[in-house]
């Protein structure tokens, strides 16, 4: 089998098993966020944690228990981080300097895990597992939680109660993230990722005597994969053989990092009454996805004539155990999501391939995005879409029953607005000060690039990087810190205001003036609106980086 | 049916096209335009006050160092800013015109109150003293004669008096008012042609529907209607954008020069980043200037086409509610049908031959002046060539007129020295007689009227009897309550748009059923009270549903206001008209149906051209991006795909393009984008088509275009 054919069975195999995934986990997470009865252990938790889970919170009070949660979780992870010497599984290393533990802290909370470290050189077994690991489950809970709560907004009628966030998050957490982590560790244990509580391995080689960090990989590969998060234990993150050892491992991985996104669709049409609705959405999602994957594989293949190969330019940054497509698909289904973890180094693909995995995350991770967070974004983008589409058709635009007002698309413009500002106020702003320019690897298109993508990466919650930006300064860790954090909780803010705001209304039903939201017409629309508003945005920035590096 | 061939009130006939043809037009609206300059009416309009700002930052540019490059922009800036002003004026301008019209009919003659407040007066000679009109008050009673014109608002309390009304409603044919009843409302403007009458005056000076109408024709009450407010919003979000992307790739350029330092400075990139000019020329190209511009004007257009099919909305709320509207409730009387019903057949019984039963019918109904009796005769004569007998021209014939009491009309006619009398009649009225008469009704006759009565149709049994001998019955006349032409297909197309047609009628479900079978509407409320109208528009919007409806009469008010669109008629009560958003001067039940037509084609138009204004900006994009750093890196040349033939010229070349497209679009954003009819699938897919393909194309070309010209400029190439 050529590595063309193997690629394409490979990313078929994927979409084969995402839409087996699609109803019966859609499904699943269904049932769970709307089971009538609480479960003992359930009961057990909201005790210890002093959560009324009889009572329903309004948008406001959900938004309340949002950052409060994550405020502590903040604290708890910088204290932990700073504090490593005194724990236990500390493997010797000392407290991390406030600069990068707050950047970390920050990273992890907000579903980013931007990693401005090398984690086999910084963080114990302690951190790492009870700080770190436990953020890879809640914050990806948090953004579940939160697109739930958008879609009860279209869901319910005339009531001001959107659920309650300490049920949503335990539930989650308890009955979707766990399970599924579980099983997927034990698989991924069974396709040869390590999985212990030694400090070293010391392992004789043909180069020498090597000192190799072991750990609980196995399981955090599971859930950082699973809950979109992506930082990683070690600094090569999946591109390294412990991590992800075979071609099938990286399936399995590439596979937990879309499967929840990918499958939210459902539980959204299951929600509101209508699967087709879910179908809709979850086709836009892939033909922005598919179109990427296309893109990145294309572009990489492109480079890969004889004299690249020779050189082994298109290969160089990729593991020659995964090739082109299995690493393009990997670069793509991580930007695309808000994951981050890497199995190639995005720094050393093509420009252009490496413009189109910037831009899947300018997109605002959408096509599926981040756990939940794609879902939402996704959402707020289909209700953008609506509203044009409604007023070409005679009517004020609705969308699922729910007219979309002043209100609503003051909220929506608003969660447009804060990613792009973020991110090219951050960019704007690094690159007027002479200093920031010495952590660009590369001169010119191609060090801004590195830029870009590192604002893009933070202001999206991704996590990813182009490696060699040196993003370990003071000013990259407080100014990604502070993109991090007001990339993910101002959209979090602006969407649960959205969902109070349409759960107040009473629907509209659905006559033929009525624009249905499930036809191709709409996919395309809302594929077309995302594409445009996001190139029109940031084109003048792009046309300095990896196109002028592309066209040079 | 006066009310249907009434004339459209037009003082500006809706030649748009001539009209924007006319240069005459943009030089008339140019004093306008540069009065709406100030900056305090221009910060309204976000987009268009960011232009205004680019313009102004421009100037200083180009006065600091001046060239052809940066004053051709500045002034196309400025250019950009007074066509947004001048399409705003030019549909304020077709306001006006109509509002000068009407403030002639204003009347200044003093009015005459009555000295004793007191309208109970049985002559027009009493004591008056006079005031003038703006001064009269609220509850004043004022004697208006004939020739003389009513000083303001209000109801007819004494008298009755044919009123012309054409000075309002462009109606020249003068109706009748009334003390009492659902015709008393008068009009303040209008003048009384014969008798007299006292007016109770019913609005506040100033307050009065001229004074309303001039205000709203003038445009001078517009307020921004829920989907401006939302669209003027996500317009917003996007200049922000602009600006922000915009203003963050000068320091991105800087380091790129910097990179690049060997490459030459020019007038649209230097040592200090992208020039000023360069960068507001951007700015403006992207920022949606084309539905900024004519957003405004949009909105005016669709109250002024209201204005031009004889409607006045209250609010621009209303006429945006039309376009949302999901049941439309309609009476029965004189919208689904002419108001009267006719004769559609002569239904014989076994026996009697056809001719007979029509001769009699016809004979019996020439005494018969109601609507109904007409129709039988007519119908004689066209369907079995019986000619119309004058009633003098039958000797010793005895005619019996139509009674409430009798229910019955007919003739007694003197024949060979015996008396041939005919009846007509309702059914159970000519049984009866028929029975006294001594004669014995023929069972088929309960059929025939069962039959008719099944069928939505009213029954009249038709009898003869001839003196010294026996009563009987010779047959039915079908009075059919006639569904106007071509009913059915509007109301299919409503049900296309998604709008449900709901016929209300005081007839019995049955009658109700085969009427509202034939006219094919959706529903229909039989034996309706006022309180079920009322209950039915609850009921719909319960569940969500916005309702249309129109009304005159008084008792109509409630569900006028309760309705999302309620249409009073002009010649209802003023409790209608006062509950209603919307009058009908023409007083045209149908055409709710326009309205909703005109409420959706309002929306439509902002939705094209935003769709519009937004895919225009990938083709400036492409002339501005590689006209601006291609000099850095060469590669971006590769961008210039319309071969635009120099910086200078490209960026030149968008800004024109962006300033003439306002212009080229005024026709449309008046006339409103052409509305078809047709499920909310099928428009969007045509507007995407025309506007959203359409405005990613036309840029490339036109943009191309001018450059060919503006590479003619010395110092542009």
């Amino acid at each position: 089998m050529s590595e063309t054919t193997a690629g394409v069975v490979f990313i078929a195999a994927m979409l084969a098993a995402l839409a087996l995934s699609y109803k019966p986990l859609g499904d699943y997470m269904y049932r769970v966020v709307t089971r009538e009865h609480h479960r003992k252990v359930e009961r057990g938790i909201y005790r210890v944690i002093g959560a009324r889970p009889g009572t329903e919170q309004n948008w406001a009070g959900y938004a309340r228990s949002v950052l409060a949660f994550s405020v502590v979780s903040i604290l708890v992870l910088f204290l932990f981080q700073r504090v490593q010497s005194a724990l236990p599984f500390s493997n010797g290393f000392i407290g991390v300097e406030p600069g990068l533990a707050w950047n970390t802290a920050v990273s992890f909370t907000t579903n980013t895990n931007w990693q401005a470290y090398s984690g086999e050189a910084t963080m114990g077994i302690f951190v790492q597992a009870s700080g770190l690991a436990v953020q890879n489950f809640v914050s990806a809970a948090v953004g579940i939680a939160v697109a739930i709560v958008l879609v009860r907004g279209f869901a319910r009628k005339a009531t001001d109660k959107l659920g309650n966030f300490w049920v949503d998050l335990t539930r989650i957490v308890l009955w979707v993230l766990l399970p599924i982590s579980l099983v997927a560790a034990i698989v991924l244990i069974g396709g040869g990722v390590v999985q212990n509580l030694t400090d070293f391995t010391s392992a004789s080689t043909t180069t020498g005597d090597q000192t190799i960090t072991g750990g609980l990989i196995a399981s955090q590969e599971a859930i950082k994969n699973l809950g979109t998060n992506g930082g990683g234990p070690f600094n090569a993150n999946a591109a390294h053989p412990f991590e992800n050892p075979t071609s099938w491992t990286n399936f399995v991985i590439i596979y937990l990092l879309l499967v929840i996104p990918f499958s939210l669709p459902r539980t959204f049409g299951r929600l509101v009454g209508q699967n087709r609705q879910g179908y809709a959405i979850a086709a836009v999602m892939g033909v922005i996805a598919l179109a990427s994957v296309s893109l990145v594989v294309g572009f990489e293949n492109m480079a890969n004539g004889t004299v690249p190969q020779a050189v082994s330019a298109a290969m160089e940054g990729k593991e020659v155990r995964f090739g082109i497509p299995d690493s393009g698909l990997f670069a793509a289904a991580t930007t695309l999501t808000s994951t981050g973890s890497v199995n190639s180094f995005h720094d050393s693909y093509t420009s252009f391939g490496g413009g189109v995995l910037m831009l899947d995350m300018m997109l605002g991770e959408v096509a599926p995005g981040g756990v939940g967070a794609g879902l939402y974004g996704m959402l707020v983008l289909a209700t953008i879409t609506v509203f044009i589409a409604g007023l070409m058709v005679g009517r004020t635009p609705e969308y699922l029953g729910k007219k979309i007002g002043a209100r609503e698309i003051k909220l929506a413009s608003l969660y447009f607005l804060v990613t792009p500002a973020l991110l090219l106020i951050g960019v704007a702003a690094s690159i007027a000060v002479p200093e920031n320019l010495e952590s660009m690897q590369d001169a010119g298109p191609h060090g801004l690039s590195e830029m870009l993508y590192a604002f893009a990466s933070a202001s999206n919650n991704n996590g990813s990087a182009f490696a060699g930006f040196g993003a370990n300064t003071p000013w990259f860790n407080t100014a990604l810190g502070l993109c991090m954090l007001f990339g993910r909780f101002l959209p979090i803010i602006l969407v649960l205001a959205l969902a109070g705001s349409l759960a107040k209304q009473k629907p509209v039903p659905a006559t033929a003036g009525t624009f249905p939201t499930h036809k191709p017409l709409f996919v395309g629309m809302v594929v077309g609106v995302t594409i445009i508003l996001v190139a029109l945005t940031f084109l003048p920035v792009l046309a300095l980086g990896p196109i002028a590096d592309g066209l040079q | 049916m006066s009310s249907m061939a009434a004339k459209p009130f037009k003082t500006v006939a809706p030649k748009t096209r001539n009209e924007l043809l006319d240069l005459r037009q943009w030089v008339k609206s140019a004093p306008a335009a540069l009065r709406k300059l100030d900056p305090r009416l221009m910060w309204r309009n976000p987009v268009m006050f960011i232009v205004e700002l680019g313009a102004a930052f421009t100037t200083v540019l180009a006065a600091l160092d001046p060239s052809v490059f940066a004053w051709t922009i500045t002034v196309w800036l400025w250019l950009t800013v007074l066509f947004a002003n001048a399409a705003e004026a030019i549909a304020e301008g077709r306001g006006k015109a109509q509002a000068d019209s009407l403030r002639k009919a204003k009347t200044d003659t003093p009015a005459r109150r009555l000295a004793k407040q007191d309208p109970a007066i049985d002559s027009p000679k009493v004591e008056t003293v006079e005031v003038p009109a703006p001064e009269l008050r609220r509850g004043d009673y004022v004697l208006v004669v004939a020739g003389e014109v009513i000083p303001g608002d209000g109801d007819v309390v004494t008298g009755i008096a044919s009123v012309d009304e054409s000075a309002i409603t462009g109606e020249s044919a003068p109706v009748i008012r009334e003390s009492g009843g659902d015709r008393c409302a008068v009009m303040g403007g209008t003048r009384v042609l014969s008798d007299w009458v006292v007016v109770r005056i019913t609005a506040e000076p100033g307050k009065s529907f001229l004074d309303r109408m001039i205000a709203l024709v003038e445009g001078s009450e517009r307020r921004k209607t829920p989907n401006e407010i939302a669209l003027n919003i996500l317009l917003a979000a996007m200049t922000i954008i602009f600006v922000l992307a915009v203003v963050t790739m000068q320091p991105v350029a800087i380091f790129s020069k910097d990179y690049m330092a060997a490459a030459q400075d020019t007038a649209v990139l230097n040592q200090d980043g992208v020039t000023g000019i360069v960068m507001v020329s951007l700015l403006v190209c992207l920022i949606p200037t084309t539905i900024g511009a004519l957003l405004s004007a949009i909105g005016i257009a669709g109250m002024d086409r209201l204005v031009q099919r004889n409607v006045l909305a209250m609010s621009g709320r209303a006429v945006e509610a039309a376009g949302d509207v999901d049941t439309l409730l309609l009476d029965k009387t004189g919208t689904v049908t002419y108001g009267n019903r006719r004769a559609s057949s002569f239904l014989a019984v076994p026996g009697v031959p056809a001719a007979t039963l029509a001769n009699a019918a016809q004979l019996s109904s020439l005494a018969d002046e109601t609507p109904e009796g007409r129709s039988i005769v007519v119908y004689a004569k066209e369907a079995y060539g019986l000619r119309e007998r004058a009633t003098g021209e039958l000797d010793d014939a005895e005619w019996i007129e139509f009674t409430a009491q009798t229910r019955m009309s007919g003739v007694d006619l003197a024949e060979h020295g015996s008396v041939h009398r005919i009846r007509k009649g309702a059914a159970a009225a000519v049984i009866e007689w028929v029975k006294t008469e001594g004669g014995d009704p023929n069972p088929r006759v309960h059929d025939l009227v069962d039959q008719v009565s099944r069928e939505g149709g009213t029954p009249l049994v038709v009898a003869e009897h001839q003196v010294g001998e026996t009563a009987r019955v010779l047959g039915v006349v079908y009075l059919k309550d006639i569904v106007k032409e071509g009913m059915a297909e509007r109301f299919a197309k409503l049900r296309a748009m998604g709008i449900r047609t709901v016929m209300v009628t005081g007839d019995n479900p049955r009658t109700a059923a085969a009427i509202a079978a034939e006219a094919g509407v959706d529903d229909f409320l039989a034996e309706a009270k006022p309180e079920d109208k009322m209950a039915l528009i609850k009921r719909e919007q319960e569940s969500g549903r916005m309702v249309a409806m129109t009304g005159d009469g008084t008792n109509d008010a409630p569900a006028l206001a309760a309705a999302d669109v309620g249409v009073a008629m002009n010649t209802g009560t003023s409790a209608a008209k006062e509950a209603g958003n919307m009058v009908d001067l023409d007083s045209d039940p149908t055409k709710l149906i326009e309205i909703v037509a005109i409420g959706k084609q309002l929306l439509m138009t902002r939705g094209a051209l935003t769709t519009f204004s937004i895919a225009n900006d990938i083709a400036k994009y492409f002339a501005i991006i590689p006209a601006i750093f291609a000099v850095i890196y060469p590669g971006l040349d590769a961008l210039n795909i319309m071969r635009l033939a120099s910086p200078e010229s490209a960026i030149v070349s968008a800004v024109v393009f962006n300033a003439i497209i306002i212009i080229a679009l005024v026709p449309l954003a008046l006339k409103g984008v052409a509305y078809k009819p047709g499920s909310a699938s099928a428009l969007l897919r045509r507007n995407l088509l025309v506007y959203g393909l359409g405005g990613i194309v036309t840029p490339f070309i036109g943009i191309k275009l001018i450059d060919l010209v503006v590479a003619l400029i010395p110092g542009m190439a």
